[in-house]
């Protein structure tokens, strides 16, 4: 272990360091500062994880028995779309939009944002068409219920036959998400390619950043599809075009594609940036370099390219052409090459090190658990046949639970805890973090695990009564939801009670690498301000000795790192 | 990786090969297994699909519980002691490894695509899914004549938000329980009079869409004798749940048999548990729901038939 002591008369930096703006109102405000916007990004984004939680809570009481006998049908359909909707458009988009604003500033030595009011009005959208989409539970008829995907003719039906109704907001609530991410990819993909630091060239980045270009160049090349698709929706329910309707000529598969075009990558603009966790993750705390550096960074844009010529099989039993079928079945199996290098990448990573299981490790440990198990499923459900027969059952509801909750939500989890002490200037406690990812874990197991027997008995998904052969393992799932929902107390608790009484972090607790910590924690507004780092060496180079950045002693907080602040967290 | 790499480490070697073959065997034993979590085999399709989602289940076992073995080596062998701080092997990447675990799964999944073709191919064989020449030519002309596309088909299935009503031109009957016969390959003209549905019965492993304004013709040949579920499987409404009637499967002489006595009943309205369910929640006083499309007027049939019978998948 070499810690250099801190020579202050090495230092080049002003000190003392300029401390960050600590008022609680800049989160209230259109404040420009990527870091706030990131907090505020996060903070909207778990607010809107607690109303999807408790909508999805209802819905497994409802599942719990087979009868629909604990809310009314419609209320049923209403609850599902509404739970699908607010996840993924409200609180997965923004809290890794949230991530990124955070991060890639400070991973790369960016001041801020290349657009800074662009940043702040994206994020303002999102509490705008949350608003707008939480309206519709007040309307006349109700909310939306048809489903995530909206799928015409169905979600034409308007059944009261005004004009707002809670399909029209729910697509103008999707349609002014996607406005927002495009905004925010605009500038992600910006700041990445044109404010690095000096010398941080682009395989000295990050894999984070890269992750995170590579899912923002999805969400410009995939969502003026999707925006496009509902705004033909909107007319046809609302003006009267007939652009999916059958009986004015239109045609209801068409949307099935626009959606699916977009929808389908976006599953990659989810899980790319938390394979960036991992990436980022796995070295600290096994203190190993990443293994096979560039070939991570590359099969990020290989995923990107195919997660562009997937999307038909989302669409198998839709009444597309067996060559369709076959063409589409190929390009699906392909990706699991690119995510295989990653997955064995970092199982490489892990191999040989000192694994310190921290919080954030376990849950990046436990994301990646849940995340080869959907891969494997993912896997069968890219076979034609077999995806026949499980399509639009819960195997399918578990497979993709199993992305979006067990391995993208705990990466976030992972993410949330590793970087909290850096953005928020306060050690998180270790013994409430530990017990999150324990309830998290089996919660997410004994919740999405069951679908999968389900789903291959033959239940569909979206239904609000089943038959009783189906009974045993809905009463599972339910437990494992309720669990699930008991989870997030500990970390609530968690979050505030290290926000208001919580240790001082130190700059770099977990003595990691990267430009991120050599800043103090919480960075200052500007970041490095006049000092911008020259990037020397690549981004994981622990155990090689080798140091980021020129003149890294003139850094002196990148060494504060204590050991009893890693070994005894609890006793502090 | 206390060993040199100049001298094989066997102890460590033939660890590995025993717990790999452990793998192997676990492998093949779930893949034996997957026949079990699937419903019975009652259509030509089934085994077919099935033989195929067991060689992927092994195939995802193995995979699984291969890095599973690695993650739980490293979290109980690679932990730092308790007050190490210091870092590992700087270990930066292996060429050579990296070509191994691209060319391997990608010569798996590969493989898994042209086993699936096949699979496929058969299913075709035996009963075409491939069917958007024919409906693609129907629902610009004449969406609903189903003898110009299809001349097999001798059942016609109509889904309604919320019922299944089957069609039997040749016999004159209509009932909303669909009867098929045994071993004889069958061919439905599938249309919707409003919203997407699906037409699905898990025991036959077939699945497809009904889309309004189209007519798509459909095939299966059914294999068992047995009642079985058929399940709208796309999302259509408030009734979508209740929207599930029964196959009946039977020999061809009984198929004829039921066919004959079926068409001297009198029409009487069919199954619709969502009009049954309507006019509950009608009755209501108070409406504890949101709007609602109101339910197509049951079907009217010859024989209504049952869905709460005990089905056997």
């Amino acid at each position: 272990m070499t810690i250099t002591p801190f020579d202050p008369g090495l230092s080049a930096a002003p000190t003392p360091q300029p401390k960050a703006p600590n008022s609680w109102k800049r989160y209230f405000s259109f404040n420009t500062d990527a870091k706030v916007i990131g907090i505020q990004y996060i903070a909207t984004a778990l607010i809107f994880l607690l109303i999807g939680g408790l909508l999805a809570m209802i819905m497994r009481g409802e599942l719990i028995t087979p009868e629909a006998d604990l809310v009314d049908r419609t209320v049923y359909n209403g609850l599902y779309t509404m739970h699908g909707t607010i996840m993924l458009f409200l609180f997965m988009f923004p809290v890794l939009n949230g991530l990124n604003n955070l991060l890639i500033p400070c991973m790369i030595g960016a001041p801020d944002m290349a657009f800074p009011r662009l940043n702040a009005a994206a994020f303002w959208l999102v509490p705008v068409f949350g608003v707008i989409l939480m309206a519709s539970f007040l309307v006349p008829g109700g909310p939306a219920a048809s489903g995530w995907w909206s799928y015409p003719p169905v979600s034409l039906q308007n059944p009261l036959g005004f004009l707002i109704n809670g399909e029209a907001l729910w697509i103008v609530a999707v349609a002014l998400s996607g406005v927002s991410s495009i905004m925010g990819a605009i500038n992600f993909v910006t700041t990445i390619l044109r404010m690095r630091a000096p010398g941080m060239t682009l395989f000295r980045m990050p894999i984070f950043c890269w992750t995170a270009l590579s899912a923002q160049i999805i969400q410009l090349i995939g969502l003026p599809a999707l925006t496009g698709g509902a705004l033909m929706l909107l007319f046809d329910l609302v003006v009267g075009t007939s652009f999916y309707r059958p009986e004015g000529g239109g045609d209801p598969v068409l949307y099935q594609h626009f959606f699916w075009f977009y929808s389908h990558p976006a599953v990659y603009v989810i899980i790319l940036p938390v394979f960036g966790v991992f990436s980022e993750l796995f070295p600290v705390y096994a203190r190993k370099p990443l293994f096979g550096y560039r070939f991570v960074a590359m099969a990020s844009l290989v995923i990107v390219a195919l997660s562009l010529v997937v999307w038909v099989h989302h669409m198998f039993p839709s009444g597309v052409p067996q060559w369709m079928r076959d063409l589409f079945m190929v390009t699906t199996m392909l990706i699991a090459v690119p995510t295989g290098i990653k997955v064995f990448a970092w199982l490489a990573t892990l191999w040989g090190g000192k694994l310190r299981l921290n919080t954030p490790m376990l849950f990046a440990l436990g994301g990646l658990f849940n995340f080869v198990f959907a891969g494997v499923t993912g896997i069968m459900l890219a076979t034609v046949p077999v995806d026949i027969h499980v399509n639009n059952t819960y195997f399918v509801v578990g497979h993709f639970h199993y992305v979006i909750y067990g391995a993208a939500t705990m990466g976030v989890y992972a993410a949330i805890y590793h970087w909290f002490p850096k953005f928020t200037g306060k050690m998180y406690y270790e013994g409430l973090g530990q017990l999150h990812f324990l309830l998290t874990f089996i919660g997410t197991n004994l919740n999405f695990f069951p679908m999968h027997p389900l789903g291959l008995m033959g239940m569909p998904r979206r239904v609000s009564s089943y038959d009783p052969e189906f009974a045993f393992w809905n009463v599972l799932a339910s437990l494992g939801a309720f669990l699930l929902g008991v989870s997030i107390i500990p970390f609530l608790l968690n979050l505030v009670s290290s926000l208001v009484r919580g240790k001082q972090a130190p700059a770099n607790p977990w003595n990691a690498i990267g430009l991120e910590w050599l800043l103090p924690s919480p960075p200052p507004a500007e970041n490095f301000e006049e000092n911008v780092p020259t990037v020397i060496s690549g981004p994981y180079g622990y155990g090689s000795g080798l140091p980021l950045v020129e003149h890294q002693e003139r850094y002196p907080l990148a060494t504060d790192f204590l050991a009893t602040d890693l070994l005894t967290p609890q006793q502090a | 990786m206390t060993s040199t790499p100049s001298r094989p480490n066997l102890p460590a070697i033939a660890g590995l090969a025993v717990w790999v073959g452990l793998l192997v065997w676990f492998s093949f034993w779930m893949g034996h297994q997957a026949f079990s979590w699937l419903p019975v085999q009652a259509s030509s399709a089934a085994p077919l699909v099935d033989g195929l989602f067991s060689f992927e289940t092994a195939v995802a076992t193995f995979v699984f519980a291969g890095v599973v073995s690695v993650m739980a080596w490293v979290m109980l062998f690679n932990r730092a002691a308790k007050y190490d701080i210091s870092d590992a092997e700087p270990i930066e990447g292996n060429t050579k490894l990296e070509i191994i675990w691209t060319v391997i799964p990608l010569l798996l999944v590969m493989g898994i695509a042209y086993y699936t073709i096949d699979v496929n191919r058969q299913i075709g064989l035996i009963g075409p899914m491939d069917h958007v020449h024919g409906d693609r030519l129907a629902s610009d002309q004449q969406p609903a004549t189903a003898a110009a596309v299809a001349p097999q088909a001798e059942i016609e299935v109509i889904a309604r938000q919320w019922s299944w009503e089957f069609r039997y031109p040749g016999a004159a009957v209509n009932s909303t329980e669909l009867h098929l016969p045994l071993d004889r390959r069958v061919g439905l003209q599938l249309r919707s009079e409003d919203v997407i549905h699906g037409f699905y019965v898990p025991a036959f492993r077939l699945k497809q869409q009904v889309i309004p304004g189209r007519s798509i013709a459909f095939y299966l040949t059914p294999t068992r004798e047995g009642r079985y579920r058929l399940r709208d499987s796309e999302y259509s409404g408030t009734w979508f749940a209740a929207n599930q009637v029964d196959v009946v499967v039977q020999s061809e002489a009984d198929y004829q048999d039921w066919l004959r006595r079926a068409s001297r009943l009198p029409l009487q309205p069919g199954l619709s548990d969502a009009s049954r369910e309507y006019a509950l929640r009608q009755s209501r006083t108070r409406s504890s729901g949101y709007a609602t499309v109101v339910p197509a007027p049951p079907p009217m049939v010859n024989v209504p038939g049952s869905n709460t019978l005990p089905h056997d998948g």
